[in-house]
């Protein structure tokens, strides 16, 4: 299939800033908006506008579709097993002031690591809906 | 004006024949509620419904468009029951709002319950200034690892639905509606 050449370098040229935004509202979401869940919609955004663009068979080889479905559990793991952690270090499911020395920092870490399990899964589903849209429709 | 805008985008969308139209106008619908959003100083809530009821569901509502038909089927018979049951369960709602406190009333009940203490001692618990994260991420933690656990059942769900099955290939392109 032959593809909009403007489209395709547009969307070359805009999709590392994408990806950096993403990435932005991850890491503020501590101080600013946002969080895991708007992050990993708009990781999700930039794969699917390179699937859009560029055909799925580029998208596939950045985000290769095992990777993609495997993130979908992985990231509930991660957030289930940081709530683990508490439980096995001798406090309540959840309670993440055993991560580390003092309870502020365990509270960081531990909403950091939610976070990230939220990003990682939320993606995961949201890109692998894509494709299986996508690989139907064919 | 915002309101009266979503007002208006509701009276085209239920107007709208095609699918395709009636895609495009909740996309326009979601953008005008995370504006009612942000004026109502609700940016965390503002930015997903900016990205997720306006960006990725109208995308995944888009790519389901190219999987069925495109436009409405036009009704059989008037149903006057389903008519007659929203206008109960709607005037219900607005009879219940009767009771709430006024907008931005500070004494009412849910700002007295554990909203002070979230805002006072976020930082000292936690070391996250955003209250709405440590919220999110830590007081209510087992209600966030939940709406992860729907995401994920959803996800699983659907991609089951989807996926052509490998061993009967040759059944599967019979039933598939193009």
């Amino acid at each position: 299939m032959n593809y909009d050449l403007i489209l395709r370098v547009g969307t070359k040229l805009i999709l590392p800033f994408i990806l950096l935004f993403a990435l932005y509202v991850q890491f503020h979401g501590d101080y600013g908006p946002g969080g895991g869940f708007q992050a990993g919609v708009i990781a999700a955004g930039m794969v699917i506008l390179l699937t859009v663009t560029c055909g799925l068979d580029l998208a596939q080889r950045i985000a290769p579709q095992g990777l993609v479905q495997r993130m979908v559990p992985l990231g509930v793991l991660i957030y289930a097993g940081t709530g683990v952690m508490g439980l096995l270090l001798g406090k309540n499911f959840l309670d993440y002031s055993v991560l580390a020395h003092e309870s502020a920092h365990g509270h960081e870490l531990g909403i950091f690591l939610v976070e990230a399990g939220v990003l990682i899964t939320v993606s995961g589903t949201m890109i692998a809906l894509f494709y299986a849209f996508v690989e139907r429709g064919r | 004006m915002l309101l009266t805008l979503l007002a208006v985008v509701t009276v085209a969308i239920i107007r709208q024949r095609s699918l395709f139209g009636v895609v495009i106008l909740t996309s326009v619908y979601s953008f005008l509620m995370a504006s009612v959003l942000i004026v109502l100083d609700a940016v965390d809530v503002a930015m997903t419904e900016a990205s997720v009821g306006a960006g990725i569901s109208t995308v995944l509502l888009l790519a389901s468009l190219h999987l069925i038909k495109t436009t409405e089927m036009r009704q059989v018979r008037a149903n006057l029951l389903p008519l007659f049951v929203s206008i109960g369960t709607g005037a219900v709602l607005v009879w219940g709002t009767m009771v709430f406190p006024p907008f931005g009333t500070a004494d009412s009940v849910i700002h007295k319950h554990v909203a002070p203490r979230y805002l006072s001692d976020s930082i000292k618990d936690t070391g996250v200034p955003n209250v709405v994260t440590s919220v999110l991420a830590d007081y209510r933690g087992f209600d966030t690892l939940g709406e992860t656990t729907v995401i994920f059942t959803a996800g699983i769900g659907v991609m089951l639905l989807l996926r052509r099955s490998r061993r009967r290939p040759a059944d599967d392109d019979a039933e598939t509606p193009q």
